[in-house]
Formats: structure tokens, C-alpha cells, sequence
């Protein structure tokens, strides 16, 4: 431990140099900046449509701030400041995970208001509030602000610590988290004017799509310079999870993105496929954003924190190695059960089934590493509820990944395609999922990015997580059973062979349920609040009177 | 075995190049051969291309988010084809840049709704959801009825299509602005119903001094699910099986 501290210190030395950003790097990165500037500039002044004319000054001012951050940031001497491993972009990482999260969730607890009080919550004046436009921000908000910000923040954590060498690429790293902020913004100030492509988890515009490959491109680059400078022999396997996630989503994001804008003044386009090939691209991207996104992304997570904060061995080497392969082969298959029984051609839907299913078993293979990692520390659920958290989502993982596979059968998915049976599900690899397994990640790095020794409270993470829980379960049961009811009452007759329920009654019917549902949401936003509160004291570096818990303080 | 595993261990190129290519193939083996067989899309008579109001009402359709609610896709089930219609054929949305399928049905399937209700309830019913239909939790759309269309883009936005492979004539392209308007006027309409045969023409929004975006929205509702006359369908003919 001493002659690797000793040792990082000299790297310190020489990585003060690479850690200051070359002249051509700033040059090149204040070129994108000033060509950026200039193409919005014509953009706007050529507009014909307002809403383009309004976003074009938005990236405006966002290519001006950004040169003037980097103006600021080379005025400054980042000789000092250069330290062992890059940090400071993972914890601008946290606080805007920690930001968008609660953003995106509390879109979400709107939306779930307006489906119970419509007459509450509807504003007929202020098109921008309607339903059809917040849905997509919620959407997006959860899965590309929060969860994106999450993977981000993490990978560039652990791609460092498991290769024990410094984040490649000096700026870069900040040109990929300003890059990425900025996506966001376009994308959702774009969905509150109207501008979507209409194609659900890709319905930011084309520009913003091309700004938005320029930086993954580089985040995918940055990744792999910093694996290659790695002082360890082997890559660690939470790195083969992020590769294949930043990998496949630039594929996915680029050829399900094909476009022909009406004019290059203009926000609006038209998708390069039509129809049935239209529907099986955006599937194939849509459901590969939850094997990628949702699910390889975040099991890079699973592998790296649960371990450490179990302080034990990952369960099985050969099992992570089967599945890893297996998971990533079987997952871009799998999209056409999200078309069953519709003018998809049979054999594709057949495919899509069989493929689904097969997946359940690599799903599977995966939670049991996560879970199986605990043999020997089981005790530490009852005393760690940052562990617990990162533990339950795991179980909630293998959870919906039973659930999908069973949803993916035909005759099953004729009774919940189309109705709150999916929201349940989406819900419960969500909220148990994605949102408990980032939750456990923000709560191990806050301390240790700030230096802290432990948090600020673990009392009020025993409290985030009972209360979020609670939540969950409100949540997906209130959407089990509305599904299933919804799907029955569509196909109910009567005795003499009509019909049983006009549609608006199985509106109505599904009130009580989207009022318990908004109920779960709220739970679950009150649980976050919670957690930013008290990841705020830790990084203030406020810590209670008494002598502190014994708790594992993760090895570098 | 375990001992080549280490070969992507040890090398992040060769591990990036075994990721894309695994990742590659389920795309390559379903997504290609649906541009190929000929039977990916039924032959059938009747689908056209939207006009250029339908178009702006499509337009509106996206914008509005409407697809987060609304499925566009009828399934062959019992319950659905009495409920809806004929269950969708894949040729009716064969001109879709993008499809609107939709995956969930907060509100009911629209993939037939046209013709089903008059032009004056689906202007009421936007503007007001639940003065129609008290237990509905549709958004209201009152907006629309107050914003003049923009025709001056009619021409792009058949020309882009065009390039997608949507079959617009010459003549479509170039009157694509001025068609805008022939179609919520009968008086004037008489090259556009030569350009666009069975096209429903008539003032829609019943504000017949001014073309507005409920005019446009209304138009796109009324033609959903109307181009093929499935009187003379066979499903079971060998052309249309798949
Ligand atoms: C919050 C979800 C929601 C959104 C968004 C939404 N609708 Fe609806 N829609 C409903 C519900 C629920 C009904 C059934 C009750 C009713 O008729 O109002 C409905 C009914 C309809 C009907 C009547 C269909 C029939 O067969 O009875 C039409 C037409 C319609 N909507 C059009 C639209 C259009 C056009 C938009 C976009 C501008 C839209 N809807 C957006 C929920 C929604
Ligand atoms: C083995 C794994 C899984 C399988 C086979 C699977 C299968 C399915 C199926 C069959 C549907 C319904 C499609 C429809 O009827 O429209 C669905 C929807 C969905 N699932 Fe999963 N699922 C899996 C895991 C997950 C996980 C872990 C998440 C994480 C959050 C997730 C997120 C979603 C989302 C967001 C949708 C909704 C898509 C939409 O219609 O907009 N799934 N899934
Ligand atoms: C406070 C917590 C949340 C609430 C109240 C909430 C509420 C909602 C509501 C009301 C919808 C629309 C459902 C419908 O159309 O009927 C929705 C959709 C969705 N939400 Fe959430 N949400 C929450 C958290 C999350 C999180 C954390 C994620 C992802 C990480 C997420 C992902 C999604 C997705 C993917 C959909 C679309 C589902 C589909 O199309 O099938 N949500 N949410």
C-alpha cells in the first residue's frame, strides 16, 4: 500500500504534464466549438420554422459558453491541480446524475397526475404541458439524463481504478460531459416546443443526433486511449460491460437516426424506412437501448460496486465470461417481440419470441454473479443499506428479466401489449433496476471522490430505501393489475357475443390504479430528495458527532 | 477455453472488434432480408401517399406526441378486429416515415378511426376531451384551432419524402402548397382531386376563412384506415400470406 502510494506520487509528477491539455487539443476542441458557433448562426438566420430558429440560438449560446469555459480553464494552472486519476469530471458526473434524476422523476410523477386528474392537470392554453410532450421528457430525462450521466460518471471512475492509469485525453473527458449536457438540453427544451421525431427513446432531432454521435465517438475514444494506457494486464470484466455499451448504442443510435430533414433550416425530418422496415430498425434499436442502456451499462455497475463495497471476489470468473458473450449476442435479436401480432412478417416475430427467451438465461447467469458475490458477507446487508440497495437491484433485475421473457411469449404479449402491464414492467427494471443500482453508486462515490469517510448519514439511506421500495411496489402492483384488467375488459363478451366494455370504460377503471401509481412516484421522488440531501452534507464534509461506523473503505 | 478468453482480455482492439461483430449479426440476419422478400408487404390497391394537408396533419400528429397514447396497428385478435376493423395491413403504412404503430393504448387504436366520427366531434373533441367524454384523459388540443398552417413548406416536405422513396409526381411537388388549400376548398379543387384521386375534400375544422392546424389534423384523423376496400381483400390468397 505504501510503495503504491509512493508510486502514484511520482506518476503524479509526469502525469502532470499529459494532464494538461496540449495546444492542439485545446485548438481542436475550440475548432468544433467555432464551426459549431458558425453553423448555428446560419441555421438561425436561414430558419424557417421559429421553434429551429429558438434552438439554434440555444446551441449558440451553448458553443459561446463552452468557449468561454475553455478560455477560463486554459487562463488556468492546472499544474497543481492534476492528480493521480481524473476525478473532477466524475464528480461534475454525480451532481448532474443526482440533478437530472430527480428532474426526470418528477416529469414522471406529473405525467402520472395527469393520467389520474386530467381536469387538475391539464392546462388547455399551454400546449407545451400536455401529455404527449412530457411523456418524451420523462423518458428521456430518466433513461439519457439521469441513467446516461450515471454510466458516464462510473465507467470513467472504474475504467481508471481497474487500469490504474489516468483518464486518456486530457479535456476530452470535459468535452464529453459538457457535450452530453448539452444533448440533453436541445433534446428536451426541443420536446417541450414540439420538436420530436416521433419515434420512441429517439426522438431528439437530427442536429442533435449528429452532435450527440460526434460526442459518444469521443467518449468511445476516450474509453479506449484510457484502456490502452492500463498498467494492469487484464481488463477488468465491468469494462467489457461499458465497451459493449458504448459500442452498440453508437451503432443503434446511428442507423436507426437515418434521416432526410426537409431542409437543413429546418427541425423536422423523415426517417430514412417506412412502415413495417421503419418499426422493426426502431425496435431493434428500442429494445438493444434496454440491453445496452438500461442493462449492460449498468451491469458494468453491478460489477465493479458490489464487489468493492463488499469488499469480496466477483462470484465466478467463467460465469461472467459466458454471460457477457451470451448476453450481447442474444439481446439484438430480441426486438420484434415488442410487434407481436402486428403486420411484422411472422417469421421475424417467431424469431424475436424464441431469441427473447433464450435470453432469460444469460439474465439470469448475471444476477446470480451480482448476488453470489455476497457468499461469505451476507451479514453485511443488515448493517450496509448502501449495499442492500445495490443488492435489491439486483433482484429486481432478475425480476423483470423473467418477467420480459414470459411477456415475450405470443399469447402472453396478445393480453399485455398495449396496456400497463409494459409500464409495469419498464417500471420495475426502472425504479428497482436502473434507478436502485445508480442509487448504490452514487452513495459509494460521493465519499470517495470527496475524500469523505463515510456518508453524512446512513440513517437517512436506511430511510431512501424503505420509503423508495415501498414505492416500487405501489407502483408495479397498481400497473400488474390495471394491465391484466385493461387486457381482459378489451376482450370480455357478453352473453350474446358483443363486445362487454366501450373503451372509456376501461378509462375509467384504470383510475384508482394511476392514482396509486402517482402515490409510488411520489414515494419514490420523496426517497431521491432524500439522497440528494445527504450526499450534499457528505461532500460539504458534514458528519455526525459520534465516532464513526466501522465500514469498508474501498481499497484504490 | 478460458485460457483464449484471454486474447480479448489482454487486447482492447481485438475485444472491441468481437463485441461489434456479435453485436452485428442479429441485426444483419432479421432487419436486411425484410427490404428483399417481396412478401414482406402485401399487394393491395388503394394506398397513396398522404396529400400535403394530410402530410401537415401527420405533422402535427408527431409533434403533439399523440403516439405516446395512441396505437396505429390493429392486431388480428377477435376483440380488436370488432372493436377497431380489419386488423392493419403492412402496406397501409407503407408511405409511414415514421410508422406511428405506437406500443401503448392509453386512448383507443386510430389506425381506422377515419370516417368513423363527423369533422364538427373531433374538432369539439380536441378542443375539449372531456366535454365529449367525461371519463377520457385526453390533453385538450384548443390550441390548434387558433394557428394558421403554414403552407410555405408544403414543397419540402414532399420533396424529402420523395427522396425516402415515397412516390410523389412532379406535379404533386410542385403544387404542393397550393394543394394545401384546394382541399379545404371544394370550389377550387379541381386540379388537386386530379392529383390526389379519393381525397376528401371540404372545409374541416368549420372555420372555412381560415386554414389551421386543426384543419390539417382533422384531414390526416378522417383518412387513417380508409385507402383499401377490404371488401375485395383475401386474406388468404397466396400473394397476401406471409
Ligand atoms: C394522455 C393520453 C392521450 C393523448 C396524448 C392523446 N389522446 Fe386521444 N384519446 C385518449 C383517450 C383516453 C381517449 C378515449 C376517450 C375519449 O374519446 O376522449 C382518446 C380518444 C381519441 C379519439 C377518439 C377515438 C375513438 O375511436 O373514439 C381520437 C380521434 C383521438 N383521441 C385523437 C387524438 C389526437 C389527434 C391526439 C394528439 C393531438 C391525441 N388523441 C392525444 C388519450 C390520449
Ligand atoms: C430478458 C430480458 C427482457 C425481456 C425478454 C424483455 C421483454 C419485454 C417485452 C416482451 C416487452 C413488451 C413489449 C410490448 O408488448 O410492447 C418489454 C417492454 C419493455 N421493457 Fe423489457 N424485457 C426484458 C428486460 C428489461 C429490463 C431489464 C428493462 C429495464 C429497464 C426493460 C425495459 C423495458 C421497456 C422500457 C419496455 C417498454 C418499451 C415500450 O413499449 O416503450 N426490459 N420488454
Ligand atoms: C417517480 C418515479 C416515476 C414515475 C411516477 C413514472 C411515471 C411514468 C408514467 C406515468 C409513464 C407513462 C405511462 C403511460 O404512458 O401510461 C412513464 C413511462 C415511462 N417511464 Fe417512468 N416514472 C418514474 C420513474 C422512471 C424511471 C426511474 C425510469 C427509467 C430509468 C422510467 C422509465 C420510463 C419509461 C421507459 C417509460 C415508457 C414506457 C413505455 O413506453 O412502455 N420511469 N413513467
Amino acid at each position: 500500500m505504501e510503495s503504491r502510494a509512493r508510486a502514484g506520487e511520482a506518476m503524479i509528477r509526469t502525469e502532470t504534464i499529459t494532464g494538461r491539455a496540449a495546444p492542439w487539443e485545446a485548438a481542436l476542441i475550440a475548432a468544433i466549438l467555432i464551426a459549431g458557433g458558425f453553423l448555428t448562426v446560419f441555421g438561425a438566420a436561414f430558419a424557417t420554422d421559429p421553434m429551429f430558429k429558438v434552438q439554434m440560438y440555444m446551441a449558440m449560446a451553448g458553443f459561446v459558453l463552452g468557449l468561454g469555459g475553455l478560455t477560463f480553464w486554459l487562463g488556468q494552472d492546472r499544474a497543481e491541480q492534476a492528480t493521480r486519476y481524473h476525478d473532477n469530471v466524475v464528480k461534475a458526473g454525480v451532481i448532474a446524475s443526482m440533478f437530472w434524476g430527480i428532474a426526470g422523476l418528477l416529469v414522471g410523477v406529473v405525467i402520472a397526475l395527469q393520467l389520474s386528474f386530467p381536469n387538475l392537470f391539464y392546462f388547455p392554453d399551454l400546449g407545451w404541458t400536455n401529455f404527449g410532450r412530457l411523456r418524451p421528457l420523462h423518458t428521456s430525462a430518466v433513461i439519457f439524463a439521469f441513467g446516461g450521466n450515471v454510466l458516464i460518471a462510473t465507467s470513467f471512475y472504474v475504467v481508471q481504478r481497474t487500469s490504474r492509469a489516468r483518464l486518456a485525453g486530457g479535456l476530452w473527458p470535459w468535452f464529453v460531459f459538457w457535450g452530453y449536457q448539452a444533448f440533453i438540453v436541445m433534446a428536451g427544451t426541443g420536446y417541450l416546443m414540439g420538436v420530436t421525431q416521433g419515434r420512441e427513446y429517439a426522438e431528439p432531432p437530427w442536429y442533435a443526433d449528429l452532435w450527440l454521435t460526434l460526442v459518444w465517438v469521443v467518449y468511445l475514444l476516450v474509453f479506449l486511449a484510457t484502456l490502452w494506457k492500463r498498467e494492469e494486464k487484464h481488463i477488468y470484466v465491468a469494462n467489457w460491460f461499458y465497451l459493449a455499451f458504448i459500442v452498440t448504442i453508437a451503432m443503434l443510435h446511428i442507423v436507426n437516426n437515418l434521416a432526410m430533414p426537409i431542409s437543413f433550416a429546418d427541425w423536422f425530418s423523415y426517417s430514412a424506412f417506412a412502415g413495417v422496415q421503419d418499426a422493426l430498425t426502431q425496435w431493434w434499436y428500442g429494445h438493444n437501448a434496454v440491453g445496452f442502456f438500461l442493462t449492460a451499462g449498468f451491469l458494468g455497475i453491478m460489477y465493479y460496486f458490489i464487489p468493492k463495497q463488499a469488499n469480496r471476489p466477483v462470484y465466478s470468473y467463467r460465469l461472467s465470461i459466458i454471460h457477457f458473450w451470451a448476453l450481447i449476442f442474444l439481446y439484438i435479436w430480441a426486438g420484434p417481440h415488442h410487434l407481436h401480432y402486428t403486420a411484422l412478417p411472422q417469421w421475424a416475430q417467431t424469431l424475436g419470441a424464441t431469441f427473447s427467451v433464450m435470453l432469460w438465461m444469460p439474465s439470469w447467469g448475471g444476477m446470480i454473479n451480482g448476488l453470489m458475490t455476497l457468499s461469505g458477507a451476507w451479514d453485511k446487508l443488515r448493517t450496509d443499506p448502501v449495499l442492500r440497495m445495490m443488492v435489491v437491484s439486483v433482484a429486481f433485475y432478475g425480476m423483470s428479466t423473467f418477467e420480459g421473457p414470459m411477456m415475450s411469449v405470443r399469447t402472453v404479449n396478445a393480453l399485455s401489449h398495449y396496456t400497463d402491464w409494459t409500464i409495469g414492467h419498464v417500471h420495475s427494471g426502472a425504479l428497482g433496476w436502473v434507478g436502485f443500482v445508480s442509487f448504490g453508486a452514487l452513495y459509494c462515490l460521493t465519499p470517495w471522490l470527496w475524500k469523505r469517510e463515510r456518508l453524512h448519514s446512513n440513517a437517512l439511506v436506511e430511510w431512501h430505501f424503505w420509503i423508495a421500495t415501498i414505492g416500487i411496489v405501489l407502483y408495479i402492483t397498481a400497473m400488474w393489475v390495471a394491465g391484466i384488467m385493461q387486457g381482459l375488459m378489451w376482450r370480455a363478451y357478453d352473453q350474446l357475443g358483443f363486445l362487454q366494455y366501450s373503451f372509456v370504460e376501461t378509462v375509467e377503471a384504470m383510475h384508482p390504479y394511476y392514482i396509486i401509481r402517482a402515490l409510488g412516484g411520489l414515494l419514490y421522488l420523496a426517497g431521491a430528495l432524500l439522497m440528494a440531501y445527504n450526499l450534499w452534507r457528505t461532500a460539504r464534509g458534514d458528519a455526525p458527532a459520534r465516532a464513526p461506523v466501522p465500514h469498508a473503505v474501498p481499497a484504490e | 477455453m478460458w485460457r483464449f478468453h484471454r486474447l480479448f482480455e489482454k487486447h482492447t482492439m481485438i475485444l472491441l472488434i468481437g463485441i461489434l461483430v456479435v453485436v452485428s449479426i442479429g441485426g444483419l440476419v432479421q432487419i436486411t432480408p425484410l427490404f428483399f422478400i417481396e412478401s414482406t408487404i402485401e399487394r393491395v390497391e388503394g394506398v397513396r401517399p398522404y396529400t400535403p394537408l394530410e402530410l401537415a396533419g401527420r405533422q402535427i400528429y408527431i409533434r403533439e406526441g399523440c403516439y405516446t397514447c395512441h396505437s396505429q396497428m390493429v392486431r388480428p385478435l377477435r376483440d380488436e378486429v370488432e372493436r377497431y376493423g380489419h386488423y392493419s395491413l403492412a402496406a397501409e403504412s407503407m408511405y409511414d416515415h415514421p410508422f406511428q404503430w405506437g406500443s401503448k393504448r392509453t386512448g383507443p387504436d386510430l389506425a381506422r378511426v377515419g370516417g368513423r366520427y363527423s369533422d364538427e366531434w373531433h374538432r369539439d373533441h380536441l378542443i375539449d376531451p372531456r366535454a365529449l367524454v367525461p371519463e377520457s384523459v385526453m390533453p385538450p388540443y384548443a390550441f390548434l384551432a387558433g394557428r394558421e398552417l403554414d403552407v410555405n413548406d408544403a414543397e419540402r416536405h414532399l420533396r424529402a419524402n420523395r427522396v425516402v422513396g415515397v412516390p410523389y409526381t412532379d406535379a404533386q411537388v410542385e403544387n404542393a402548397a397550393a394543394d394545401m388549400r384546394a382541399q379545404v376548398d371544394p370550389m377550387s379543387s379541381f386540379d388537386f382531386e386530379r392529383r390526389y384521386p379519393g381525397a376528401l375534400v371540404r372545409d374541416f375544422d368549420g372555420d372555412p376563412t381560415r386554414l389551421t392546424e386543426m384543419d390539417a389534423i382533422i384531414a390526416y384523423l378522417q383518412k387513417l384506415g380508409t385507402d383499401v376496400d377490404f371488401s375485395n381483400y383475401e386474406a388468404e390468397a397466396p400473394e397476401n400470406l406471409r
